[in-house]
């Protein structure tokens, strides 16, 4: 029997439109994984197998009438149990909304299901977003497929395993400083975080409203494109491709400075790989800073606590014992802010968005990896990086959170595997408007780069 | 207030509260506001050309 369960969106589509495959059959081939992996990987909160068997038939009905159908027609998605799915629980991965079921599907939900994806069910992710390893959830954590003893990365980091893992064949993640690309970096996966107010964040449980981001985790760009665009509102036709742009002659950033300092060597190693083979396909790779990078932590620091302590004070005097310890920590060290120090923070966020926006001038993508490090192993504090050990969050987050700031949009994409095997990503990230160009950019250089697995 | 005298009032309220294990955490977030007050962007009340905003980056040009 084919793997179907392993395959992109992309050669499944077209597997299903020549009969050669069925929605019905990849769905049961993903429910089986999930039912297999799920006690090694903790990667789903609840899993939504009748629901998603009957999609699957209606999806094989509808196209045997002959119905048009877009490209996600019948394929298996998982989406981040903070994303709204009508009479299924949304968790944000806590036990302080264990017994919440939503009324209504989340806009983003309501587009997959119209485009006739199948959704298999709720992936696991760190409590309320609010963390990169996915080791602090109120259900158990994540574990990477790649590497059991290791993080798969966060907040999305059940979307991630997922993904890498067969168990979907893409998921619906978010990124608030980084939980779409983190864990799509360290499980070797496609993550993909569009420009803010891109895709609706409506019924989806939020950190800070305006850092948060919902976008896709995928096998392939052209996957995440698929999805993006669904998530968009613009559901592609069932043979929509996206055309990769032209390497030769095209200008890069290679972002020098904050983004290159304290960045593990297996990790340098291979984005300077990708680099030499962009550049041998033609592309012009030149150094680039940012005169505010090291601004980025305090600034981001301001914004994401003071508005998710908003958010959280009521819980967090009504039902503190229902929060993991270190996520409920953080989120009270939000309620300690001054609005003097907030207000410095949104001035800040500009001055580092504009920055990043005249490193774009003139050049078709900003590039940098998108984690300094590989998958930490589980339950770590800290991680080596260079000469010294710094806290596991500090380090996942600080090459991805500068463009939840600027806005921008950003994907990661693997570029090849460290000397023990793990997962590595290239960070790429586009100007403002140009969703569209950075992913055409993005799918020339994934057919030049490595691949991760 | 100056951020000593926040780190002072916020390490004993956690204390207070019955939340020790906070006080790490607000050790690291005074660090982390000493360095946002010491960005070149913030204004004051006395600056000579008060009025311009603080924000010098030029505008962005179309990417190619």
């Amino acid at each position: 029997m084919s793997a179907w369960h392993d395959e992109t969106i992309d050669a499944l589509r077209g597997a299903m439109a020549r009969g050669e495959t069925t929605s019905v059959r990849v769905t049961e081939q993903c429910l089986a994984r999930i039912e297999a992996e799920q006690p090694r990987l903790n990667a789903f909160i609840t899993v939504t197998a009748d629901a998603a068997l009957a999609a699957a038939h209606a999806a094989d009905r509808a196209r045997a009438a002959g119905a048009a159908v877009s490209a996600l027609h019948g394929i298996p998605i998982s989406l981040k149990d903070l994303i709204d799915q009508a009479g299924v629980h949304t968790t944000a991965g806590s036990q302080v909304r264990r017994d919440v079921v939503a009324t209504t599907d989340a806009p983003v939900t309501a587009r997959l299901k119209a485009a006739g994806a199948v959704l298999v069910g709720k992936n696991n992710l760190h409590e309320f977003a609010f963390g990169t390893t996915s080791d602090d959830s109120g259900f158990g954590g994540v574990r990477n497929p790649v590497d059991p003893g290791r993080s798969a990365g966060g907040s999305s980091g059940g979307s991630a395993a997922a993904v890498r893992a067969g168990l979907s064949i893409a998921s619906i993640g978010t990124d608030t400083g980084g939980s779409i690309r983190i864990p799509a970096g360290v499980c070797g996966v496609v993550g993909f975080k569009p420009e803010w107010g891109d895709i609706p964040g409506d019924g989806v449980v939020p950190l800070s409203r305006q850092l948060d981001h919902v976008g896709p985790l995928a096998r392939s760009v052209t996957d995440a494109w698929l999805v993006h665009e669904t998530l968009a509102g613009r559901a592609p036709a069932a043979n929509a491709q996206l055309h990769a742009t032209p390497l030769q002659g095209l200008r890069f950033g290679l972002l020098d400075g904050y983004f290159a300092q304290r960045v593990a060597a297996d990790v340098r190693d291979r984005v300077a790989d990708a680099v030499a083979a962009l550049e041998r396909a033609g592309a012009i790779v030149e150094p680039v800073t940012l005169p505010h990078a090291a601004d980025v932590g305090p600034v981001y620091l301001q914004i994401v606590l003071g508005d998710a302590a908003a958010y959280h004070a009521a819980t967090l005097e009504s039902r503190p014992g229902d929060y993991t310890p270190p996520v409920r920590l953080r989120l009270e060290m939000g309620r300690y802010l001054l609005g003097e120090d907030y207000a410095r923070a949104l001035v800040g966020r500009e001055v580092i968005a504009r920055e990043i926006d005249a490193a774009l001038a003139g050049r078709a993508a900003l590039l940098c990896p998108t984690l300094p490090v590989t998958a930490p192993p589980v339950g770590a504090l800290t991680v080596p990086v260079g000469d010294g050990e710094e806290p596991v969050r500090n380090a996942m987050l600080r090459l991805t959170q500068p463009f939840n700031l600027g806005r921008q949009p950003a994907v990661s994409l693997p570029c090849g595997l460290s000397p023990a095997g793990l997962p590595v990503g290239l960070q790429l990230v586009g100007a403002r408007g140009g969703t569209q160009a950075l992913l055409q950019v993005a799918l020339a250089c994934e057919r030049v780069m490595a691949p991760a697995r | 207030m100056t951020v000593d005298r926040w780190l002072t009032a916020a390490l004993a309220d956690a204390e207070r509260r019955g939340l020790p294990e906070l006080k790490p955490l607000l050790q690291g977030l005074a660090s982390s506001i000493t360095a946002l007050r010491a960005a070149d962007w913030n204004e004051r009340a006395d600056d000579a050309g008060a009025s311009e905003p603080a924000a010098p980056v030029p505008p962005p040009q179309e990417p190619r």
